[in-house]
């Protein structure tokens, strides 16, 4: 099929930036979207130019590498994959198609469509861990959790760090992404002594790395790769005002 | 010339840790602030043995290529993970898990060395689970576990099909906290280029920036590489396209030895090729071999979809050939039997490369939900990427590139042949001999991180505790670091006509076609041929679009191809070496009457580990010699 390509060319973090359209007349609904953008990176190649960067590592959806805002939309058109899982066999011959980096002051465009995304490090530095030692762990039976929290603190960790929750909020909030790692923690008993410092900081943090506040429109939910539910944000208030007043 | 010492403690092979443990020099507190190690790469292993280090007072350095430490390739792991906790009363012990390692390798592994991991494994739980992890658990709230292939009880530990994940990010964020305390410093971005030796020990590494493509040196006490395997070499594998072997090659080329280079393991139930487009391929976990059962159609031409062939035309090639362990037999052999098949002609799907793997009598018997349950999201994962729904209709799979057991040569303390050079999980050779059982990976890499490095690099560091910060400005970093920009040139140079990845795919065709599930003399002469006359076209026809001073993701890949080369070479000759069939080394020349690998135990049982001589002299062979003295050598059977 034929489809037109806006692409997003940027040099450098400095450099202004601006789109660029590409034609394919020859790409197979068997690809996949990146496996399209390998094509035309080849062609572009082969054409002396300079391709287009983007980043992704393990092409199946868990190391949270790609992701581009496809149409106006973080992972384009399908629900429930990452950029590196979109088919294109979702879209149609003569499609034209916008491709764009995240857009969030938190994650600044390095080049093309490859950002920085160390903010989310930042983030987990803040509070999203347990402070046990190696060796300090007790026999792993010794306390039974409730098969519904463990799933619940599971279904909560599938998160996989790649920001479509940032580049989907008008805000350009990370609340789903902290409260992804807050639920986790806090329906955990071996989380729940850190619970209060955990969420106080994580939200500070969030503050502190220029994220916007959290306005409950659900756009996140919405195009979360993983479909993590909107239901982190409510326990992770609760968590916190329990932090505020406790 | 180098000689191979495993320093391997002496004692009964269930004391040797606890003795060797009792015995290691130690660093007091305050001598631990001023040494500084090096951890490059942050996976399963990498990330564990950054964080317990950190812990422990060390100052670390973390260098990955990625933009965040948790993008590691571990975090893809799916099945689970072994522990011996015997929580089934299915009478497991440490001894069987080693026991099951031992033979799923074929008896090419360290003896030693394998009883440290499953003597270490329940502690590997422990941690995880105070770190949050949220393993299945029974209605009790009690841990649950699953089983795995080759072996016959259930000691795997899992969270649905992600449990890689799961882990990983658990040591990532245990990095995470150290990263804050101070004694951590993270450079992301950056990729390896050479190790830096000084007086015998290693002392540093020259990296680039890949942001910038700034050539940096970084210098440190001793320096743990956790660089995971190779087997993108075969272009297409269930690996990160980004995974690589140019740490490893590194090290090789300043005297590190590589062991076993040829032992890659082919995991026999992948998404199979779809397209010619295809850039990598998807694994389904061997965890689904619990409960999908493998057939393809007993005629040739069956033309009806699964579905609608009859139980008595289905052939359950594993049940009937293996009925002792049935569908769990180990990789190696699911792997071979897939490709018998379908290179007999009875192979389904467009390409008749695939089989099915059948959840319809697991349904049935158990429930839609329970399966859900167990492997939702690799079912998901495979609907995604097919189209087709594995609840209705059988999956369909083939053998992918997954795993190399093959590595950097290490001794009991995870040493390289180069003092103050360790290596650890993927990245080492030490603990799956020619075949590499299901859920032992994390399992080793944890196990390293966690509990084995932390303390036998004390006992180097003992000795170092008056070295002052090791200097970067020394003639043998000027050396290192000229070295590499003289390569750099020289690719960025070449200015030909063909693209990196049209070289690569070629190079993973030969090595599939003749080193991959079966090999034999003719053909890995033929291979080693091909692939210096194609290592000769990359290095007069390549084409790098970019610089050397800017994000170039062309060059990276570049860097990375011309270091498979490299590395292409010595999995050939140690192919050819090996003139006997052991778990995943499968020689065409040496087989049974039922086509099962033949082993030459009297002449082969040892590790092949090869030192770099020059660019223009082979490399030499050191062989370490196994020894068994607590397990009795049988030929292996799943029958």
């Amino acid at each position: 099929m034929k489809i037109t390509l806006k692409i997003w060319r940027q040099k450098t973090s400095q450099d202004k930036g601006k789109f660029v359209t590409y034609k394919l007349d020859d790409v197979s609904k068997e690809m996949t979207f990146l496996e399209m953008l390998d094509y035309l990176n080849e062609k572009i190649i082969m054409e002396g130019e300079i391709p287009i960067a983007f980043d992704s590592d393990c092409r199946e959806g868990i190391c949270g590498s790609c992701g581009l805002y496809i149409n106006g939309r973080p992972n384009g058109p399908q629900k429930g994959v990452t950029t590196c899982q979109l088919s294109m066999s979702a879209f149609k011959d003569g499609d034209k198609i916008t491709v764009e980096p995240w857009r969030s002051k938190a994650f600044p465009v390095l080049k093309d469509l490859i950002i920085d995304r160390n903010a989310f490090d930042e983030l987990i530095q803040s509070g999203g861990y347990i402070s046990v030692n190696t060796g300090a762990a007790p026999e792993a039976n010794s306390i039974p959790i409730k098969k519904e929290n463990s799933e619940i603190a599971f279904d909560a960790g599938v998160c996989i760090g790649c920001g479509s929750c940032v580049a989907a909020c008008k805000n350009a909030s990370a609340m789903l992404f902290i409260s992804a790692k807050v639920s986790q923690y806090a329906v955990l008993p071996q989380g729940q002594v850190e619970a209060k410092e955990r969420v106080q900081a994580m939200i500070k943090k969030m503050d502190e790395l220029g994220f916007g506040n959290c306005t409950n429109t659900g756009a996140c939910e919405a195009e979360c790769p993983k479909e993590i539910s909107l239901t982190n944000i409510a326990r992770l208030n609760r968590e916190f005002l329990a932090a505020k007043i406790s | 010339m180098t000689k191979l010492n495993a320093k391997i403690p002496e004692g009964l092979l269930a004391e040797k840790w606890t003795k060797h443990k009792a015995s290691v020099k130690l660093v007091s507190p305050a001598n631990k602030k001023k040494l500084d190690i090096i951890v490059v790469g942050a996976g399963a292993a990498g990330a564990s043995a950054a964080a317990s280090l950190g812990e422990l007072g060390y100052n670390v350095k973390v260098f990955v290529f990625h933009d965040s430490p948790r993008r590691a390739h571990s975090i893809a792991s799916q099945g689970g993970i072994n522990a011996t906790k015997n929580y089934k009363n299915d009478a497991d012990s440490d001894y069987r898990l080693f026991y099951d390692m031992i033979k799923g390798g074929d008896f090419r592994a360290r003896e030693a060395n394998v009883y440290r991991a499953a003597e270490i494994s329940n502690n590997i739980i422990d941690q995880y689970v105070a770190q949050g992890v949220p393993f299945a658990r029974e209605y009790s709230g009690y841990l649950a576990n699953r089983s795995f292939g080759g072996v016959q009880v259930s000691r795997t530990f899992y969270a649905q099909g992600q449990t890689g994940q799961q882990c990983t990010l658990a040591a990532y964020q245990a990095m995470s906290r150290q990263i804050k305390a101070g004694k951590i410093k993270l450079f992301s971005r950056r990729d390896v280029l050479d190790l830096v030796v000084i007086e015998g020990k290693a002392r540093g590494i020259i990296t680039r920036n890949l942001l910038t493509g700034e050539i940096e040196r970084h210098s440190a006490h001793a320096i743990v590489f956790a660089t995971g395997g190779y087997g993108t070499i075969y272009y297409l594998s269930t690996l990160a396209i980004n995974s690589n072997g140019s740490a490893a090659l590194a090290a090789y080329k300043k005297g590190a030895l590589i062991a076993n280079p040829s032992m890659a393991q082919i995991h026999p139930t992948s998404i199979p090729v779809l397209n010619e487009y295809q850039s990598k391929l998807t694994l389904m976990s061997e965890s689904l071999r619990n409960d999908g059962r493998v057939w393809v159609p007993k005629k040739k031409d069956e033309k009806r979809p699964p579905n609608e062939v009859p139980e008595e035309d289905r052939d359950y090639y594993l049940e009937r050939k293996y009925p002792a362990f049935g569908n769990l037999v180990p990789r190696d052999v699911a792997s071979r039997a897939a490709k018998e098949r379908c290179d007999a002609g009875y192979g389904v799907g467009k390409t008749g490369l695939a089989v099915y793997l059948d959840f319809r009598d697991a349904i049935q018997n158990q429930g839609k939900e329970t399966i859900v349950g167990k492997y939702g999201t690799l079912f998901d994962l495979y609907r995604k990427v097919t189209g087709i729904n594995p609840y209705e209709e059988p999956m369909r799979i083939y053998p992918a590139s997954h795993y190399t057991m093959g590595g950097l040569w290490v001794d009991f303390n995870l040493m390289t042949t180069i003092p103050g050079l360790y290596a650890i999980g993927e990245a080492n050779f030490s603990d799956h001999g020619a075949n590499r059982l299901g859920a032992s990976s994390l399992m080793q890499c944890a196990g390293d991180g966690y509990f084995i490095l932390p303390v036998t690099i004390g006992d180097y560091l003992a000795d170092e505790i008056m070295t002052p910060t090791i200097s970067t400005d020394t003639p043998e970093f000027e050396q290192a670091e000229k070295e590499v920009l003289e390569k750099l040139k020289k690719l960025l140079s070449i200015n030909g006509s063909q693209t990196v990845k049209s070289f690569h795919k070629k190079l993973g065709n030969i090595l599939w076609t003749y080193s991959g599930m079966q090999r034999n003399e003719e053909g890995l002469k033929k291979a080693l041929e091909m692939i210096k006359e194609l290592n000769d076209e990359f290095w007069k026809d390549l084409k790098i679009p970019g610089g050397l001073y800017e994000l170039n993701q062309e060059f990276e890949k570049a860097k990375r191809v011309a270091d498979f080369f490299d590395l292409a070479q010595l999995i050939i000759l140690d192919a050819l070496n090996r003139k006997e069939s052991c778990g995943a080394h499968f020689r065409e020349e040496f087989q049974t009457k039922e086509g099962e690998p033949k082993r030459d135990d009297e002449n082969y049982s040892y590790v092949a580990s090869w030192e770099y001589v020059d660019e223009n002299t082979p490399p030499k062979l050191h062989k370490e010699q196994l020894t068994f003295e607590f397990v009795k050598v049988t030929q292996r059977s799943y029958k």
